[in-house]
């Protein structure tokens, strides 16, 4: 029952308070399995032992099997970005739920590792990749400022902090709170034997009316394409050392809408 | 500068556009000496390729002279002379790595496209498609050649354009079809279509050590050429195609077959009626006649080798037969990058001279023209070379 230390956090599917009871049950079964010592002794030593080994890492086979995970940080019921958000905010209300754009999606990126964790752990280098941010400005340690590109020359700004951070592990963000627009994101970075594999998981929850509108409009109607897009382009960026295309080249149409040139 | 240009089905125009520019840090600028019409742009011409817009550039056989480089091409300069591989590659990615150069998965701007029809993208190609790039093509006076670091390959003076210009695309095609067919010594090879790709199959499937070549078309000049390349050769409008190849094998079946067909296949049997019909009703997309046949004919546990373009959804594919003689069936559109220096060896060294497959020698203006005569197979057309300056 060895569990890598690196693995361990990314393994927990418990929550705290079950974890808790699970060690105070295991410990009870334990101790009267060690008074009993027959049969009914060792059916209470296999449930104690199973029961302090959920308590203390925090996982769970059986939850796992049936795909529950009622770990306290992405708990099924909020199904959020995976990031340990910071619990009294009002962006992890209002992030709860089914609320708002939620997306996923990865990339096997063929660089080292800590090159894409630092790419990404600049902020100011994801407009370089994602479509719909203008800029964004790092301010203070751990907060930025976020600037995202609307329809009609609309922009939607924020400020972020982040709430997570290991190194070449994951990076975690979420908007301050009273912020015009809750969101938060997470990327999670994996050996893969084709590469690094590149995990992001994004939640917008925008307001209503004009605003919120424009947000919706940001991500068009597949977000899930728009942040493959997104993680295609910075594939692109980080292997290729730019991004391929063919605006700005010649064709028979620019011929027909344009005056030949001398 | 001049451009040829497909403006519709059956319609190549040659139009005056803007000359192209530098875009991004890796791309070149080539200044275009030879370019060549390939079969696999008549599936253009025809109207095959869904996501062709008026007024792309045609053309993926080209090559010339560099005559400027952005800023992150560091191994050429103006004035090397080069020939242009056909797919574009980054030379970065896994696959790139990996050699499987037309897979590269960054080159393709518009890969959603093809995402949503292959589920994944393959490589971006010159002037062949907005799903599989939109690049402009070589078909014209200059070209953008993007990842110009990768593509380009430097080719010896010695060596007239007309030796070289085939190492673009057909040639390496020919000779990957072959390799695909995983040829023991004395092996018998059946190829079907005798166009470029054809020839350039015989020849490399004897390079490898295929004893018998048994190539198989209808045109008599092809057929022709074909025998000088050593291939004892079939009429694929003859309904006995599958007793003769049986016949000539002792009754086992070639070893390896090959579709240098693809998807506008013609045959004589009613399968082949079967499919103009769906395609011509926008119910089907590929001719499999050639396809199916090769199948059909080649020896149990043998295998199928597929350089032909094939571009949706093949009906009535005889994967029972695939299954249960246990075929093994390659293909792929071509990784040239590998090939490029064994196959410039062979023609330094005389071992192969391609220029056999030229039969027209033309100019630019006369592109749309030699569309027609390569499409209805006139005047023993084989290859078109033309001449942009």
């Amino acid at each position: 029952m060895a569990i890598a230390l690196t693995n361990f956090q990314e393994r927990i599917n418990v929550g705290r308070v079950e974890r808790w009871l699970s060690m105070v049950a295991g410990g009870a079964l334990a101790a009267y399995a060690l008074k009993r010592r027959e049969v009914p002794g060792g059916a209470a030593a296999i449930a104690g032992a199973a029961l302090l080994y959920r308590g203390a890492t925090g996982h769970c086979d059986v939850y796992q099997a049936l795909g529950i995970n009622h770990r306290d940080v992405m708990t099924a019921r909020e199904k959020g970005t995976g990031v340990i958000a910071d619990r009294g905010s009002d962006t992890r209300a209002q992030l709860g739920g089914l609320r708002g754009i939620h997306v996923e999606e990865s990339a096997t990126i063929s660089r080292p590792l800590p090159e894409l964790y630092r790419f990404w752990r600049n902020f100011e280098n994801l407009p370089q990749f994602m479509e719909h941010l203008e800029s964004v400005a790092a301010r203070e340690e751990g907060i930025s400022h976020w600037v995202a590109k609307g329809p009609a020359g609309m922009r939607v700004e924020w400020d972020a902090r982040i709430i997570n951070d290991v190194e070449n592990k994951v990076i975690g963000w979420q908007s301050l709170s009273g912020s015009t627009i809750a969101t938060a994101g997470s990327v999670n970075f994996h050996e893969d034997p084709h590469g690094t594999r590149v995990t992001v998981h994004l939640q917008y929850n925008p307001p209503g009316g004009k605003l919120g509108a424009a947000v919706a409009k940001m991500f068009g109607e597949e977000p899930n394409q728009t942040i493959r897009e997104d993680l295609r382009r910075l594939k692109q960026l980080m292997e290729a050392g730019e991004i391929p295309t063919t605006e700005g080249q010649p064709s028979g149409r620019a011929a027909r809408t344009r005056p030949r040139s001398a | 500068m001049k451009a040829v240009c497909w403006e519709g089905r059956n319609d190549v125009r040659v139009e005056h556009v803007p000359d192209p520019t530098l875009i991004n840090p890796r791309d070149a600028i080539v200044r275009i000496t030879s370019t060549a019409i390939c079969g696999s742009d008549l599936h253009l011409f025809d109207g095959f390729i869904p996501t062709m817009r008026a007024g792309d550039i045609l053309g993926h056989e080209f090559m010339g002279i560099v005559e400027d480089v952005g800023r992150n091409v560091t191994n050429l300069k103006r004035g090397d002379r080069v020939i242009v591989p056909f797919p574009i590659a980054c030379g970065r990615c896994f696959f790139c790595k990996h050699e499987m150069y037309s897979c590269c998965d960054n080159s393709n701007p518009n890969a959603w496209m093809v995402e949503k029809l292959y589920g994944y993208s393959a490589a971006g190609l010159f002037g062949y498609s907005h799903m599989l790039g939109g690049y402009a093509g070589g078909q014209a006076e200059y070209v953008r050649v993007p990842f110009a670091d990768v593509g380009p390959f430097k080719v010896p003076q010695h060596l007239t354009d007309e030796q070289l210009l085939f190492l673009t695309d057909i040639y390496p095609t020919g000779f990957m079809a072959a390799e695909n067919c995983n040829i023991q010594r004395g092996d018998t090879v059946a190829i079907w279509g005798c166009g470029p790709v054809g020839q350039f199959a015989i020849r490399s499937a004897f390079l490898l050590g295929a004893g018998r070549v048994i190539a198989i078309d209808t045109v008599p000049e092809r057929l022709m050429m074909a025998n000088q390349g050593g291939a004892e050769t079939l009429d694929s409008m003859d309904p006995d195609v599958f007793y003769k190849l049986r016949y000539m094998t002792g009754g086992i079946g070639p070893d390896a077959c090959i579709d240098a067909v693809g998807m506008e296949a013609h045959g004589p049997h009613l399968d082949y009626v079967y499919d103009k019909l769906k395609t011509m009703t926008f119910m089907g997309t590929d001719r499999v006649s050639a396809f199916r046949q090769a199948i059909h004919a080649c020896r149990k546990g043998g295998t199928v080798s597929v350089p032909g373009v094939y571009g949706g959804f093949l009906d009535k594919f005889p994967f029972g037969a695939a299954m249960n003689k246990g075929l093994t069936i390659k293909t792929g559109q071509t990784h040239v990058h590998k090939y490029l220096p064994r196959l410039l060896r062979y023609i330094e060294t005389g071992e192969i001279d391609p220029s056999f497959v030229v039969t027209h020698r033309v100019s630019l203006d006369d592109a749309p023209q030699m569309y027609r005569t390569f499409r209805d197979k006139q005047d023993g057309c084989v290859k078109v070379v033309m001449k942009p300056h």
